[in-house]
């Protein structure tokens, strides 16, 4: 576990990021929580030349609702998700998936935005953003753009973010009233990335389903959003044979592979049993 | 004079707190990793990536040229010094680096030896090596086709990938048991590769002395002194100029038995280069190199009436060797001590057939945490037996009842052979069954299931056979199994005791002195023992197959006893009366009807170096070399309760619950400790742990995200229990105790799981049980129902 040779900065400012990532472009990495850009280094799979620490950087870590939206920033730890009463009492979701993520060491250090960045199909973040309708914020030395997570996630490992961009923050429309979501998510053990997971978003109006967002984990190349599953409950009375349904479409819209966690058929099994269990209780929280 | 009673010496049967902890826990243990020697250089090990491949040439140009670099060693390079290739504990031979082929990914091919760690990475990357693949074998079933490629070209006359052939017990007998029998039950399993995974990983500093030419060799070994000889016969250097140094040791579990290539390539590198040499190994190297365990395929019969009376046992086994036959084993037993599969039964007629064969995989078959196979042999015969109660309609409970061991029938000669000493099993099992409450449990399983809740009870009710030899009977590469203790009473009246089986967290340094506290009477603390230094303690085979009770265990009470004597003809003297008129207790010699006249042990020390009698040899030290006259025979009852959640397949267990009988125990809280760890090493094979391969022989299970090891999380909450039956010919009566719960556990686990599913016409579920495989085996129930 001896990672190659690599350069090291530890700047101060995102301006000062930004200009780094511009000057040294694919040469260098930004050094989130280090949780998966350190052991891909030291199993020499990942070899950048230059390391872009961003910890150092003050006011890239918060939790909080502003106008129109809950506003996450990049480096905020899964640990603070995790303690967050904001998340536990407005967006169930987040709260549920926070501490399923590995365990406390990981959590410690692992952030956010490198969670959406690194792309796993594996990763929690990246569905349940998904299930929200977020966005992130994204910057570089000369452009600040905004798109929703669905447009960052490209493939497995692979986003839409340009070597010499970074994101800022994480923008969730808040929730309205009425609204209840959950994140359920299958492990071999604790600390095991997911053999399926599901994140529900429900939004009731007046009793019918007014917004359904429904992303799978590790059931893909990338975090997918169960869009069909979220279209046939937009409108519909939220009963056992409408969720049995969406809980059907989404399996559809699921193509795991078959590996020692299970097969492709017991995977998409899960993943309708999870979706459906999901949305009973995401239910039972909108109702209050 | 005061009376010290037998507790105060904080002997056999306390829970004296382990001595080692001390420094354990201010992290201040010694490893390995830990040792920094003067112009210390690194090493670090190419693997390959394929898994059967010609080598077609080795290219080191481009990594030798970089500085810091000091050597590349190849096996070209070690085939001049004639350690291109050594033998295995199995009488098989093992390339130290591949020189012809290479026959598993992650096999060793070449190393470099820096000045650091890192450049010695940076040149593995640029040492070219060019590979003619090979296909790969990757299953016992396709290395034994007629056309399967052969993996073993290296051996003379080797024609085919069968590695042995060997069968025991009464054929006859029992073809004709099965004959007889109304009812013959049924069931193919497989036991699947796992690893034993201590937290440390195996490494070693290799510091030969250019001039003295004495090679001081810091390495994790279980088996110091065994290890000392091989390095001796392999590499030709005189025994009394290696000297094997062991430190604390993180975990063994039968992974640090054998000779690891890259001890061997660092001790040459030492030797040649003249500066020490370290190499650890990484996890990965680790998981995909070293002894791995399993790896059983296992046919299993079970002959009864339909009164549930067992008549005959018939196994076939194929096991998966790698490419290397490298199992840890004594010599005369090919699948070890599979031959213990009758268990705790009363079985007339038994017989066992095996087959190896050679795959492109990892060579190993070590005894995780295990008596050499006696883990696979337990779980198979628990599993057919839970599996034989449901086509009789009898209660597993009830069926074990019908035919254990009686109490009365011990000394008990087992149908291949095995003469257990003591038992008792259903005093176990009924401990086992009232503490948990099984009768009531098995109504809230039915009520349970009424609510389509699938709630399973499982049992084993396994016995171990442990404690190799007697000497007559086992021997690994020709050394004999016996064991050594030597102890030296100082003046002052503390001891020091040597012993040669190595701890690696069992707490010898605190048991041991226990023994020495009861028999001599000179208290636990005031005992240090001391091992892991083969130029200073007595010979030994090593540390696995729970043997280091029963064998150096029983040393250290025979040379204690050795030195009572001797104190009592010291006593004689200070006392003044025939050594005929004194009687020992605690840590006195006493005349007989006079307890006040007497001397302590301190006061006999003392007289042994100040006022010895005439006629007698000064000092009170001696050692003891004890070859054990039998195995011994723990044995115990797990139950454990699950619950199946119908949709997913996922499980949990509701409660675990252990009785162990390890005979005579010497300090409780330890004995308690070895059966949590067990417990859990068990749920861990029952529930996650795996390595397996794809069809290019590519190691799956290569790290601790691939290679699931249970936290505390998952493990579950024990509940343990003892019963002590002392096994009639060890000194003390203890029998060992530190594999029973990984030998037992496993089968009750999954026992548990099946019956919940049992009702469906689930009879098997390969470990390690996922989810996913309950979730399909349910599946098929439910479309052939
Ligand atoms: C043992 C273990 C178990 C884990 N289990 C899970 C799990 O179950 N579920 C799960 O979701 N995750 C899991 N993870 C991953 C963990 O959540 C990581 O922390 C996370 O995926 C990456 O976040 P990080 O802050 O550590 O990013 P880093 O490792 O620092 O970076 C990851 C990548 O993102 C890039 N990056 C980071 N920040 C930014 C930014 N602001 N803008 C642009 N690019 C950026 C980096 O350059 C790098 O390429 C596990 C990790 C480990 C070690």
């Amino acid at each position: 576990m001896f990672p190659s040779r690599f350069d090291y900065v530890a700047p101060d400012t995102v301006e000062e990021v930004l200009a780094t990532l511009a000057q040294h472009g694919d040469e260098a990495k930004i050094l989130a929580g280090g949780q998966s850009l350190i052991p891909l280094m030291k199993l020499r799979f990942a070899s950048p030349g230059l390391l872009v620490d961003v910890n150092r950087v003050p006011g890239l870590g918060f939790v909080e609702e502003t106008g129109e939206h809950l506003r996450v920033g990049t480096l905020t730890r899964n640990t603070e998700l995790e303690r967050s009463a904001l998340l536990k009492s407005g967006y169930p979701v987040m709260a549920d998936a926070a501490p399923m993520i590995s365990d406390p060491l990981v959590r410690n250090r692992g952030t956010i935005g490198g969670s959406l960045a690194h792309a796993d199909p594996a990763g929690d973040w990246g569905s349940v953003m998904l299930a929200l309708g977020a966005e992130v914020v994204i910057k570089s030395s000369t452009d600040e753009r905004t798109i929703p997570v669905s447009e960052l996630l490209v493939n497995t490992f692979t986003t839409s973010l340009d070597p010499t961009e970074m994101i800022t923050e994480i923008r969730v429309p808040k929730t309205p009233a009425r609204s209840g979501g959950s994140y359920l998510k299958m492990e071999r053990r604790v600390g095991d990335f997911a053999t399926v997971a599901t994140a529900v978003h429900l939004t009731l109006d007046n009793g019918t389903i007014k917004r359904a967002g429904i992303g799978l984990t590790a059931v893909g190349s990338k975090n997918l959003q169960a869009s069909a599953a979220e279209d046939a409950l937009a409108g519909a009375e939220p009963t056992a044979e409408a969720f049995e349904e969406a809980a059907r479409l989404a399996a559809e819209a699921s193509s795991p592979s078959s590996d020692v966690r299970g097969s492709a058929e017991y995977k998409k099994a899960m993943v309708r049993t999870f979706v459906r269990r999901g949305l009973d209780k995401a239910l039972e929280l909108a109702r209050g | 004079m005061t009376t010290v009673e037998e507790t105060d010496v904080h002997g056999i049967g306390q829970s004296v707190k382990r001595k080692e902890d001390d420094r354990f826990i201010r992290g201040k243990g010694t490893y390995v990793e830990d040792l920094v020697l003067p112009n210390m250089l690194h090493m670090a090990i190419l693997r390959s990536p394929i898994a059967h491949a010609k080598i077609v040439s080795v290219n080191v140009d481009e990594a030798q040229a970089i500085p810091g670099v000091v050597a590349v060693v190849t096996g070209e390079l070690l085939a001049q010094h004639n350690l291109a290739w050594m033998p295995t504990m199995s009488g098989d031979t093992q390339a130290v680096f591949a020189t012809d082929k290479v026959r598993f990914q992650g096999q060793e091919v070449a190393a470099v030896v820096a000045e650091d760690p890192y450049i010695a990475h940076d040149a593995l990357g640029l040492i070219d090596v060019e590979y003619e693949p090979l296909p790969a074998v990757t299953s016992p079933q396709q290395a034994l086709q007629p056309d399967a490629p052969l993996i073993r070209d290296d051996k003379e006359g080797q024609t085919d990938n069968r590695c042995f052939q060997w069968e025991t017990g009464d054929k006859d007998a029992t073809e004709k048991a099965f004959q007889q029998a109304d009812k013959i039950v049924e069931l193919s399993t497989f036991y699947p590769r796992c690893h034993p995974s201590p937290l440390e990983t195996c490494g070693i500093v290799a510091d030969v002395n250019p001039i003295s030419g004495k090679a001081t060799l810091h390495m994790t070994s279980q088996a110091p002194h065994a290890i000392r000889t091989v390095f001796a016969l392999v590499a030709g250097l005189p025994e009394h100029k290696i000297q094997i140094i062991t430190h604390d040791i993180g975990g063994g579990f039968g992974n640090k038995v054998p000779v690891y290539p890259g001890y061997v390539a660092a001790t040459a590198a030492s030797l040649l280069i003249g500066r020490p040499v370290k190499w650890i190994e990484d996890r990965t190297e680790n998981l995909i190199s070293t002894g791995f365990a399993r790896d059983y395929h296992m046919r299993g019969e079970l002959a009864l009436t339909n009164d549930g009376k067992m008549l005959g046992i018939r196994v076939e086994l194929l096991s998966d060797n790698g490419a290397f036959f490298a199992d840890a084993q004594p010599t005369k037993c090919k699948v070890g001590l599979f031959h213990i599969v009758t268990g705790s039964y009363d079985v007339p007629a038994a017989y066992l057939s095996t087959q190896g064969a050679y795959t492109n995989k990892a060579p190993g078959g070590v005894a995780y945490r295990c008596s050499f196979r006696v883990t696979e042999a337990s779980y198979l015969v628990e599993r057919l037996v839970q599996n034989a109660a449901y086509e009789l309609g009898m209660d597993p409970a009830e069926l074990r009842r019908k035919n254990f061991i009686k109490p009365e029938q011990f000394p008990y000669k087992s149908a291949t052979g095995f003469v257990y000493d003591s038992g008792e099993y259903e005093r176990a099992m009924d401990l086992a069954m009232n503490e948990l409450g099984y009768a009531e449990l098995r109504k809230e399983q039915e009520a349970a299931r009424a609510e389509g809740r699938l709630i399973g009870i499982g049992m084993a009710s396994f016995t171990e056979v442990v404690g190799a030899g007697p000497s007559k009977d086992y021997d690994i590469l020709g050394l004999k199994m016996f064991d050594s203790a030597e102890l030296r009473v100082h003046p002052t009246g503390k001891a020091i005791l040597k012993i040669g089986v190595q701890t690696q967290g069992q707490g010898h340094e605190t048991t041991f002195a226990q023994i020495v506290a009861t028999e001599l009477g000179i208290p636990t603390e005031d005992v240090l023992v001391q091992y892991g230094d083969t130029d200073n303690t007595p010979y030994s085979l090593g540390t696995y197959a729970s043997r280091s009770t029963p064998t150096a265990g029983a040393a250290t009470a025979m040379v204690a006893r050795k030195l009572v004597e001797k104190g009592k003809k010291i006593a004689a003297h200070l006392l003044e009366v025939s050594e005929e008129d004194l009687e020992f207790k605690v840590d006195k010699f006493s005349v007989k009807g006079a307890p006040d006249k007497a001397v302590t042990i301190q006061d006999v020390a003392f007289a042994a170096y100040t006022n010895m009698p005439e006629g007698l040899e000064h000092g009170l030290e001696d050692n003891h070399y004890y070859d054990p006259p039998n195995m011994t025979f723990p044995f115990g009852t797990y139950m454990v309760v699950v619950e199946v959640d119908a949709d997913t397949g996922q499980w949990k267990v509701l409660r675990m619950l252990a009785v162990d009988d390890c005979g005579k125990v010497i300090n409780p809280m330890i004995v308690q400790g070895q059966i949590h760890g067990g417990l859990a090493e068990g749920y861990g094979i029952a529930a996650m742990e795996l390595i397996t391969f794809d069809d290019d022989g590519n190691c799956i299970g290569s790290n601790f995200m691939d290679y699931l090891l249970p936290t505390s999380w998952e493990t579950p909450r024990f509940e343990t229990h003892m019963t002590e039956t002392p096994s009639p010919h060890h000194p003390i009566g203890a029998k060992g105790v530190g594999e029973s719960a990984t030998v037992g556990s496993p089968a009750a686990y999954v026992n548990a799981v099946i019956d919940a599913l049992a009702h469906t016409g689930v009879r098997n579920i390969d470990m390690p049980v996922t989810s996913a495989k309950v979730w399909e085996a349910m599946q098929g129930a439910a479309r052939s129902s």
